[in-house]
């Protein structure tokens, strides 16, 4: 085993560590695991032995914030909710840390095992919650392997930054906000070549920016929040007209890559590279 | 007298309206500021400017407008100092006709179903108000409809936004019920300003109607007024102002109250004369407001209704003091 872990990245190292401390081979891999949180999903799915995974909740049908929401077709869905989660008699639950506290507890109280998984704030966050999934279903190989895939990818695309001076970008969606500096958008964001407008206003967490102050600001690319199905009056500032004249048509979408963190963010970095490409 | 008081409403209506232009999040001197509204071109502050601030103080007017000649009107119509549009739940109902207009995507497709849904809602309720209260019911009727319409309107709009697929719809919900102007543009202008336009056709029409209405409804028939056309004109009209004002602002209280009440010794009671004062101080007062919630939480969408409660709750104090002092 060590020398597999040899051979792969450093936080893989620091993850497979872990779990070494922890003896896995103690008990069998979980048959019958439940995800309650969209991220958890998306990781579970893609790790998953067949037939392990027990059901989803309905946000990873849902194509406007999931990347696998055809793969999920496949899967029981759930509401989030301990009453039905408890009736589906799991051997482990996943959750996000912001998964509803009320129902994580209660689920516990039950007597289930729940595994808490934090939300990824940076690609090295990204790797950690592969690695963790992995050892929780009892896949480390796989999950080393997706890791290394992401790695190979991620320094293919390092390897290939544009030259020249970086221009601005923001991420800014409904009732304005942004996110901070310190986000996987900001990692996606530097990864593709721009430097981050939260980085520049010192603004290191997600934070509310004023239609007014984000004009003034003057980025070169608005990344828009994805708009939803249904109106809200929160996501009408998106089609304000200051914006579309501050933007020109140089806007782009945040789409499902940019929600999780999944090796899908590397679609995300290549998909403001080829706009950056357009737009020049 | 009246005149003076016209004027002078004016003048502070038009130097709030620039107070209004200089106030955002952006620290910039005033005529860096000015200079980029007249002569701007495609720069950031032009567009702050041009697209943010300016469509933001001429919706402030027109909404404060509406709201004050509507409420100047309905009680006028109803001889009652507590008609006011979002008292008693017109405002509350016109929401609900927005929020129906835009969750079934009707307002994206058909030109204007925005504020014509609004104006519906408002209908419904001014009609729901008139044959519960009437125009001879007292003022525990009218309290006592105002407050089913408004309670039963609100849950509607809550539950509406809730069965929404839109996670961001259910945060909508206290736009609705308190109103704001934040991050309006021409385009919400160009939304309000035919409907309301009617609105203010229809009550201004009325003024003399109401005149007569003052010494009662026999007096007034005798006198050639047609009451019913009086009562349908100021119905559509309060409808059409509120409606409009609602779908682009939301439920934006108490101007209504607060305005009539403070202007009425003024002009000596006079609806003819209060109806245009009324507009003007609902402008001012709307306008005042928009700028406080700029001052008071820079950057953040303090909400209107926060502001109109503080103003209104006094004038709601005094009536009762007033009422007391009657008994």
């Amino acid at each position: 085993m060590w020398a597999s872990v040899r051979s792969s990245s450093l936080a893989f190292m620091l993850a497979a560590g872990l779990a070494a401390s922890v003896p896995a081979w103690a008990e069998p891999a979980p048959a019958r695991v439940v995800s309650i949180n969209l991220c958890t999903d998306q990781l579970a799915m893609l790790l998953a032995a067949p037939g392990q995974l027990r059901s989803v909740t309905m946000l990873a049908r849902d194509p406007s914030v999931s990347v696998l929401a055809e793969l999920a077709q496949g899967y029981k869905v759930n509401h989030g909710k301990a009453e039905e989660i408890y009736l589906d008699r799991p051997d482990l639950v996943l959750a996000g840390r912001y998964t509803a506290q009320t129902t994580v507890n209660m689920l516990r109280d039950l007597g289930i095992r729940v595994e808490i998984f934090e939300p990824a704030q940076s690609f090295a966050d990204l790797r950690a919650d592969i690695l963790q999934m992995g050892q929780v279903l009892g896949r480390d190989r796989a999950a080393a392997e997706i890791v290394a895939a992401f790695d190979t990818r991620l320094a293919q695309l390092q390897a290939k930054q544009p030259e020249g001076p970086r221009p601005v970008a923001a991420t800014w969606s409904a009732r304005g906000y942004m996110s901070g500096s310190q986000s996987l958008a900001a990692e996606i964001i530097s990864t593709a070549g721009y430097d981050h407008l939260a980085e520049r206003l010192g603004r290191k967490g997600g934070s509310f920016l004023p239609l007014e102050a984000l004009v003034l600001a003057d980025p070169d690319l608005v990344i828009e929040g994805h708009s939803r199905a249904g109106h809200a009056r929160s996501e009408e500032v998106l089609a304000h007209p200051a914006l579309h004249v501050l933007t020109g048509r140089k806007a782009a979408v945040q789409t499902p890559d940019w929600v999780c963190g999944l090796p899908a963010v590397l679609d995300a970095v290549e998909g403001l590279r080829t706009g950056q490409e357009g737009a020049q | 007298m009246n005149r003076k008081l016209l004027a002078a409403l004016t003048f502070a209506v038009l130097a709030l309206f620039l107070l209004s232009l200089l106030t955002g999040v952006a620290d910039v001197g005033p005529i860096r500021s000015l200079k980029a509204l007249f002569w701007g071109g495609e720069g950031p502050l032009d567009i702050v400017m041009r697209e943010i601030r300016l469509p933001r103080a001429i919706l402030a007017v027109m909404v404060g407008g509406s709201l004050g000649l509507a409420g100047a009107a309905m009680q006028g119509l109803l001889r009652n100092p507590l008609a006011e549009p979002g008292v008693i739940g017109i405002s509350a109902a016109a929401a609900l006709g927005a929020v129906l207009a835009l969750q079934t995507g009707l307002a994206a497709t058909v030109p204007l179903a925005l504020p014509g849904a609004a104006l519906l809602g408002a209908l419904l309720g001014v009609g729901a108000i008139l044959f519960l209260a009437g125009a001879g019911g007292g003022t525990l009727a009218l309290i006592l409809a105002g407050i089913a319409l408004s309670a039963l309107a609100s849950a509607l709009t809550a539950l509406v936004l809730n069965l929404s697929p839109n996670p961001f719809a259910a945060h909508d919900i206290v736009f609705w019920m308190m109103g704001s102007l934040a991050d309006t543009s021409f385009t919400q202008v160009a939304v309000a300003a035919p409907v309301m336009a009617l609105g203010w056709l229809l009550l201004a029409r009325s003024a003399h109607g109401l005149e007569a209405l003052t010494l009662g409804e026999e007096a007034a028939a005798s006198m050639g007024v047609n009451l019913r056309r009086l009562r349908l004109a100021i119905t559509l009209g309060t409808a059409a102002a509120v409606g409009a004002a609602t779908a682009v602002a939301g439920t934006v209280g108490f101007v209504g109250l607060v305005v009539p009440h403070v202007l009425r010794p003024l002009v000596g009671a006079n609806p003819a004369r209060l109806l245009p004062a009324s507009a003007l101080g609902g402008a001012l007062l709307v306008l005042a407001a928009d700028i406080a919630v700029r001052k008071v939480l820079p950057g953040q969408d303090l909400k209107l209704g926060v502001l109109m409660a503080l103003v209104g709750a006094p004038v709601f104090f005094h009536l009762i003091w007033r009422m007391r002092g009657a008994a």
